[in-house]
């Protein structure tokens, strides 16, 4: 069996092209069905990053020009962006996919499921089955024995990872959004996700702050008001456009003593910046600015590029371990042939020899162990021999030597 | 046999104590080998514990080196409740080289051997030795959460940016933990003086100076839980608050047991 990988990502297509790519999950299960033929397995997998198609087949050629016309006549301009790989090349690419390192964003977290869904809604054969689960051991693995997926990668995820760093569990902590934008809006579903709860949204457009509001679950406020609820909020999150301070240092010495000691995480998306800097100073006050984040957020991420390299050592154990696996596949059949003919020759002789019931039963249990103890450790080395890639060897000089040649 | 399990035990503390400062250096394998030889090291100290309980004829850490041994046990005991979670580990920085450290003291003062009959009973000196050292023990515990949270706080407030790479505990995290550590261990000294004024009063004697220490240290962190209830008292200042008291622990372990145990 030949293991076949056509595909298309990040790397080398632009999202224009990537897009017309793009499969969902059963219009992957169909073409997966579909390209499986008569006797081949096959995944697809596709993300917003790759396509990539899986197949497994006794013709390599034969599969890789079947995956080829698949992917274009999804879209016809993907040629030049196409790449091919093929066994071990294509195993190891499958492992680094499912451990981040193949990534925009090394260590992302959302691929592993994604490979896991391919899987699932593919058409695999002991091969791919194989394949996708020793790929998804790999994953899991890579992100167990590494911290490659702990830190944050964005400076909204940096934010809420800051804020967990306050409060601990960000559940029933309340947020209060001060600017309906984009970045306040990817910041306030950051620690949404936590389980922070998104009490107020206050905009200088009431209609703004009312949708994101609703969305959100929480009270709208015009930006006057944004004072009233510092002694409440846990966090607070700004990012409009105004060009003077939205909070100064007054209005919160103001409300400390009313916070019993609670501290207050803030966070400053805009620029130019929206709260007064000096907020900072005040004890149980913690203000971090667009800078701030994205200092951390460098830091974090050069971490994850060196965890992504201790990663690369587990993938490529994995992908070895599949190598051998694979490889040992060339000489079980011969195994299993020579096995049978030396049950077949015990069993003969053991019929024709005139025994007692009990002489039967002890020639049975004889005869059984010779043979086993005989047969053990030619099977083992040709297990080795194929993992150091010589099992077609080994496995041809056994047929000839016992004359399987018949069986193959 | 005791004298044999001190020096394993002491061995693995003093490890751990090494690996959480390589730890603190570079998170990752060196955190693990701590919370081994915490481990390690703990379970080797109850069977010395043990020994010592099954051969002494009496109360055995009734001495000042004896009550330092079985504070330290406690002391790591406490710690081993949160220490083996990775994001504990750094209080250990703060708590495994002091129980080594307290260890060897009370080794080189005879506290890890096994000793003969005491003048006291043995059901004042388990209620009031057993109670002080409990509440110490939690004191101890409550004094490295909130050198972490001053860390933490540290961090936070210089915006380091490595703060979540090398990651400690969340600040409201530690405050509530010190503050439910004081809840247990303020009733336990509590009980133990109380426990220690009753046979004043049974046997006569006067107040001496680690008693009076003693006192002082149950007003600290008593008025540390009423303000705490009272007027919200959280964060740096509770943390302040939090080493003083444990300033007059360490003087009433360390520097003042010598009248009291005579």
């Amino acid at each position: 069996m030949r293991i076949v990988l056509v595909g298309v990502s990040h790397h080398r297509a632009p999202v224009e092209l990537r897009e017309r790519a793009a499969l969902g999950r059963e219009q992957a299960a169909e073409l997966a069905r579909v390209l499986k033929g008569e006797s081949g397995e096959a995944v697809c997998l596709s993300t917003c990053n790759r396509t990539e198609l899986y197949l497994a087949d006794e013709s390599g050629e034969d599969a890789e020009r079947r995956a080829e016309a698949a992917l274009l006549a999804l879209e016809s301009e993907l040629g030049p962006a196409l790449y091919r790989l093929g066994d071990e090349a294509a195993a190891l690419h499958l492992f680094r996919v499912a451990a981040g390192l193949d990534s925009m964003v090394p260590g992302e977290g959302e691929i592993l499921g994604q490979v896991r869904t391919a899987y699932n809604a593919g058409a695999p054969g002991p091969v791919l089955d194989r394949l996708f689960r020793q790929a998804l051991h790999a994953g899991r693995k890579a992100r167990v024995e590494t911290a490659i997926g702990e830190s944050p990668a964005s400076v909204s995820s940096a934010a809420a990872a800051l804020a967990e760093q306050v409060f601990g569990d960000l559940r029933g902590r309340k947020v209060l959004v001060v600017g309906a934008g984009k970045i306040g809006d990817l910041a306030a579903r950051n620690l949404l996700s936590r389980g922070a709860d998104i009490a107020w949204i206050a905009n200088r457009t009431a209609d703004r702050a009312a949708g994101l509001a609703a969305r959100f679950g929480g009270e709208a406020l015009p930006l006057d008001r944004v004072g009233e609820q510092l002694a409440s909020a846990d966090v607070v999150i700004s990012s409009t456009s105004a060009t003077g301070w939205i909070l100064e240092r007054s209005q919160v010495e103001r409300v400390v003593p009313a916070r019993r000691g609670r501290p207050l995480f803030l966070i400053d998306l805009a620029v130019p910046r929206d709260l007064d800097p000096s907020i900072h100073e005040l004890e149980g006050c913690y203000l971090y600015d667009i800078d701030d984040l994205q200092a951390v957020v460098a830091v974090t991420l050069a971490g994850r590029r060196r965890e992504a390299e201790r990663a690369e050592g587990i993938v490529a154990e994995e992908a070895e371990r599949f190598r051998e696996w694979q490889a040992s596949l060339d000489v079980v059949p011969a195994i299993a042939s020579l096995r049978a003919r030396a049950e077949e020759i015990r069993a003969a002789e053991l019929r024709r020899a005139k025994l007692s019931e009990s002489e039967r039963r002890a020639a049975e249990s004889v005869t059984a162990a010779v043979v086993n103890k005989l047969l053990h450790l030619p099977t083992v080395r040709m297990k080795e021999a194929a993992a150091a890639a010589d099992g077609v060897i080994y496995a041809d000089a056994v047929r000839h030597l016992f004359g399987l040649e018949d069986e193959r | 046999m005791a004298e044999l399990l001190f020096w394993p035990a002491f061995l693995a503390y003093s490890e751990a104590a090494l690996a959480y400062f390589g730890e603190a250096r570079r998170p990752g394998i060196a955190g693990r080998l701590a919370t081994w030889g915490v481990r390690i090291g703990w379970l080797v100290q109850t069977a010395l514990l043990a020994v010592q309980a099954a051969r002494a004829d009496a109360f055995p850490w009734s001495t000042w080196a004896g009550s330092l041994n079985l504070f330290v046990w406690l002391v790591v005991g406490a710690y081993l409740i949160w220490g083996c979670q990775a994001r504990y580990r750094m209080l250990g920085l703060a708590v495994l080289p002091l129980a080594a450290v307290l260890f060897a003291l009370a080794h080189a003062g005879g506290g890890t051997s096994v000793h003969g009959a005491s003048s006291y009973s043995d059901l004042f000196l388990v209620l009031h030795v057993g109670l002080v050292l409990i509440a110490f023990a939690g004191f101890t515990v409550a004094a490295g959460l909130s050198a972490l949270y001053l860390w933490q706080e540290r961090r936070l407030k210089r915006r380091e940016t490595t703060i979540l790479r090398v990651r400690a505990p969340a600040l409201a995290r530690l405050d509530e933990l010190s503050a439910r550590t004081i809840a247990v261990a303020l009733p336990a000294l509590t009980l133990g003086i109380g426990v220690g004024i009753a046979r004043l009063r049974d046997r006569g004697g006067g107040l001496d100076a680690l008693m009076a220490v003693t006192l002082v240290t149950w007003v600290v962190y008593t008025s540390y839980l009423a303000l705490r209830l009272g007027t919200g008292l959280r964060g740096r200042r509770a943390a302040y608050v939090l080493l003083a008291g444990f300033l007059l622990v360490a003087i009433v372990r360390l520097a003042l047991p010598v009248t009291h145990f005579s």
